[in-house]
């Protein structure tokens, strides 16, 4: 734990007049999984991009180390180090899924029975075992990935860059993926992932850096960023204006939505405090139609972090979307 | 493993790759093959005997024609095979496949070594089809002697690695497959305003310097003094410096265009 596997100062990127990374430190000890967490075009991928020596950092960039080794002087030395699965499937879509494996293996110069082996083990952990002869063009999104993930390993990578590995997968998909991540952190490999959506680095990350505007806006566990969130509320919903005031009145804090007939109130959606909420409106002898627990999202965390007033309708309004994770109890 | 052996054993891997494609997936090859055997059948078969006639000052001969047009279309041949090689360099570039490679501690020229040599392979494969072709029509060499032979095989190998190294530049500063295309066209019209057909005399005084200085004419030329006995004269000269020039040029524009951050 001396040795930082990711060590990066003030990293800066532009193109052209747009600057996307703007003095980014990331810290990422060996062995864990690091999140970089961030909406489309806040510079994750131009992150990893840097890290793994596919672009040169931006002037004014300090110094970077991956794997012990400086990425300006010694960026071959990284490359024999670190796994990269890019947002795009880097696979060759005209050859087949095995061919694919042991083109990795030629390139990672093992020994040919040795690539054999490597290539057939991690086709079958990873299920391709069938479509192993197929060309890799005709995979499904989620095998392309799997695939991808089996490439990145021929190595033995001791750094792995993970570039929205979820995009786009189902919800199956995404759930094999996580045991995937998962199991690779046991062996003592160091992940560093970056994604959009905060449940993903919730459930598997370490460490999480919240990356906006080229910024880090907040870094630490996933349970404290989720405290600096005051988006946590249940909502309750009434059809009979009458029950609704009883229970406005009964519930004197909570926000109130007089049209909707809806009441907002602050909750960290944990058990104790749902039985708290729910013994206050059987004393009041009052039941709603429909109770919604509303999560901390990451759209929550970016309002948060970034300062950015978010207008009571508005907010009300993304609650409504479906695309929130709610569990709605009826 | 030192680092000459390195970046063999890399490009070998990376042309064992592009020959995989190239194997599987044919009809790119074959189609680019279809121009250069449908012009030479055309102009012999169709115009053969004008053509013939105003060559030969009078007297039209089929036969003679064939072998004055044939070497013209072996290397129109490559510039139609390079074709090829603009659009696939271009399609590799934009698969996700290469930044993987460029994040990997492999030669780093190889990538690009795979496309030539497998272009140069697939060029001299082209050049011999099309070749069988001609004999199968009737061109037949006039005493060319097997070590005119073998100049002759020599001067298309280094012919088409020169093409290949500007069409890989082509391809690397194409956005798309599309664009490559277009950018490549040259190599498959310049043929065309050469003395592939007619002969540089015959065209308009104007013309003629363009004609002949262009790098195909040298180039067929030599090809037609190996295999006809016609004199080459200073053209041997200025078709082995144009090959080695553009081989240079693309290589520099290619490796440092490659070197640059991916788009």
């Amino acid at each position: 734990m001396t040795n930082p596997a990711i060590a990066a100062h003030g990293l800066r990127k532009s193109y052209g007049d747009k600057t996307v990374l703007d003095g980014v430190d990331l810290t990422v000890p060996e062995g864990t999984i690091f999140s970089l967490l961030g909406p489309n075009g806040a510079g994750k991928t131009t992150a990893v991009k840097i890290l793994s020596t596919l672009v040169s950092p931006g002037p004014g960039s300090g110094p970077i180390r991956v794997g012990g080794h400086d990425l300006a002087t010694d960026a071959q030395a990284i490359r024999a180090t670190i796994g990269v699965t890019g947002q795009f499937s880097a696979v060759d879509g005209l050859i087949t899924g095995e061919e694919n494996m042991l083109l990795m293996a030629d390139l990672h110069h093992l020994p040919r029975p040795d690539g054999r082996r490597v290539a057939a083990e991690l086709l079958e952990r990873f299920d391709l075992v069938e479509a192993a002869k197929k060309p890799a063009s005709t995979y499904s999104g989620g095998m392309k990935r799997r695939l991808d993930i089996a490439m990145t390993l021929v190595g033995g990578p001791r750094i792995i860059f993970l570039d929205e590995p979820t995009t786009g997968l189902d919800p199956r998909s995404r759930h094999t993926m996580w045991g995937i991540i998962r199991e690779l952190v046991t062996g003592g490999v160091t992940v560093f992932l970056t994604t959009q959506y905060l449940d993903e680095a919730d459930q598997l990350a370490d460490r999480i850096a919240v990356l906006n505007g080229g910024q880090i806006a907040a870094e630490g566990s996933a349970a404290e960023l989720k405290r600096l969130v005051p988006g946590g509320h249940v909502r309750l919903r009434f059809t009979d204006p009458d029950v609704y005031r009883s229970a406005a009145t009964a519930l004197g804090e909570a926000a109130r939505d007089d049209e909707a007939l809806s009441l907002q109130v602050p909750s960290d959606g944990g058990q104790r405090d749902l039985r708290a909420l729910l013994d206050r409106l059987d004393a009041a002898a009052v039941e709603a139609d429909e109770l919604t627990v509303h999560t901390p999202d990451l759209d929550d965390v970016f309002f948060a972090l970034t300062g950015s007033a978010v207008p009571t309708q508005t907010k009300t309004d993304r609650t409504d979307r479906t695309t929130q994770p709610e569990e709605t109890v009826r | 493993m030192s680092a000459l052996a390195l970046a063999v054993r890399d490009s070998n891997t990376m042309l064992r790759r592009n020959l995989l494609h190239a194997r599987r997936y044919p009809s790119l090859t074959l189609n680019l093959l279809l121009t250069p055997v449908m012009l030479l059948l055309l102009f012999v078969y169709v115009f053969g005997d004008v053509m013939s006639a105003g060559i030969g000052g009078g007297g039209a001969d089929r036969a003679d024609y064939i072998a004055y047009i044939l070497p013209g279309i072996l290397l129109m041949t490559i510039g139609s095979t390079v074709i090829g090689t603009a659009v696939s360099v271009s399609t590799d570039m934009s698969e996700g496949i290469v930044a993987r490679f460029r994040t990997m501690a492999i030669h780093r020229g190889s990538v690009l070594v795979g496309h030539v040599v497998g272009s140069v392979l697939q060029c001299a494969m082209s050049a011999v089809l099309v070749g069988a072709v001609g004999l199968a029509i009737g061109f037949r060499s006039t005493d060319a002697t097997a070590l005119e032979w073998l100049a002759a095989f020599g001067l298309v190998v280094l012919f088409a690695s020169a093409l290949t190294w500007v069409a890989v530049g082509m391809g690397l500063v194409s956005p798309n497959a599309e664009a490559a295309s277009n950018n490549a066209m040259p190599m498959i019209l310049l043929p065309l305003l050469s003395s592939a057909f007619i002969p540089v005399e015959t065209m308009p005084g104007w013309f003629r310097p363009i004609a002949e200085y262009q790098p195909f004419t040298p180039a067929i030329e030599t090809l037609r003094g190996l295999l006809l006995g016609t004199g080459i004269g200073h053209n041997g000269w200025l078709a082995l410096a144009w090959c080695l020039g553009l081989a240079a040029l693309g290589y520099f524009w290619s490796t440092a265009t490659f070197d640059r951050d991916p788009r």
